[in-house]
């Protein structure tokens, strides 16, 4: 079991998809949701929730700074 | 053991990372995936863990960045096209305790505004330059810079950048570094992680020279993609931009504590 568990919150109606985080996750946990925002972009949320682990890639390589990373040590 | 849910991670007490307060909650009013937005928020982190932010004046470009005011919680102020260095110059003459720097893209610092920027890293004034250099005009519909690559295709050079009659693309920070002026001169990226902490490192360093006064002139360059004017997705944009602007513009350091170091 992970010692770790991470998860992230995205301002949803700040996010403009433009998916930079996607690669930079190394568990591959973030996607774009098929719904849109209010400006019509498909957002960034976590698709694996259980495999997040805090390591806050996607939130440093948000342009918009959208993303918050939180960490919690089991 | 009980299950953990997302309720019990999302906790103030379980933070560790969150958009700077330096930042305005402002919405960017860049492209989707731009450079420039993580720029700024790696600029801001910087001068917030320096603690300068109530010492700090930043220059605005005049470009796609030219809103930077509105989005860096700063004291800003805005300078006529290419003529930020100028104008940091003489912010820092008249208050040399302040920590002043400018925020400039590639039209603004290396077409419009390269005597300013030459003569004020000549003088060796003791300010900050931020450079962002995505090799075309992105905010005015993706025309050919100065330092767009030979062969590539912009909006006014539809068959891609012929040198013989469109001259060789301008390296500038290589052309900064020879001069005395400079003490700190630089090349990064911020389209990954490992890059954007490389950038911050070198953006923190150019503001510890001018915090502990060196002598001389910081100049870090990030080469930033620009996909709407690229005409590609924003990971498309950064894969191109690591095979093809990266040959030609070389990620590192280039001079340290006044040194040459390549």
């Amino acid at each position: 079991m992970a010692k770790v568990k991470g998860a992230i919150v995205v301002d949803v109606q700040k996010c403009k998809g433009c998916g930079v985080c996607i690669p930079a996750c190394p568990t591959s946990v973030i996607n774009l949701a098929n719904e849109v925002n209010g400006k019509g972009y498909h957002y960034a949320f976590m698709e694996k929730p259980d495999e997040c682990i805090g390591c806050s890639n996607c939130a440093i390589v948000c342009p918009d700074g959208v993303i918050t990373v939180y960490k919690l040590k089991l | 053991m009980a299950e953990i849910t997302l309720e019990d991670i999302i906790k103030p007490e379980n933070l560790v990372y969150k958009k700077t307060d330096l930042l305005t909650d402002k919405e960017l009013s860049y492209c989707p995936g731009c450079g420039h937005g993580t720029a700024h928020r790696i600029t801001m982190e910087v001068l917030e863990e320096l603690g300068l932010e109530e010492r700090t004046i930043g220059v605005a470009p005049v470009g796609c960045s030219v809103l930077a005011y509105e989005f860096m919680n700063i004291d800003m102020t805005q300078a006529a096209h290419g003529r930020a260095p100028a104008v940091a110059t003489g912010i820092k003459r008249c208050w040399p305790d302040r920590i002043v720097f400018t925020y400039q893209g590639d039209g603004d610092l290396a077409a419009i505004g390269t005597a300013e920027t030459i003569h004020a890293c000549n003088r060796g004034e003791k300010i900050v330059i931020i450079f962002i250099n995505n090799g075309i005009y992105g905010m005015t519909g993706g025309q050919m810079a100065p330092t767009t690559l030979p062969g590539m295709k912009s909006s006014t050079s539809p068959f891609g950048r012929d040198v013989e009659t469109m001259g060789n693309p301008l390296k500038m920070t290589e052309l900064v570094a020879q001069l005395p002026g400079t003490y700190f001169v630089s090349r990064q990226a911020v389209h990954s992680p490992a890059a954007v902490r490389r950038a911050k490192k070198a953006i923190k360093k150019a503001f510890e020279n001018q915090r502990d006064n060196k002598p001389g002139l910081s100049f870090v360059e990030i080469v930033s993609n620009c996909n709407s004017g690229w005409k590609m997705t924003p990971i498309d944009a950064n894969k191109w931009m690591e095979e093809n602007m990266f040959p030609f513009f070389p990620l590192g350091d280039i001079k340290v504590d006044g040194q040459l170091v390549k």
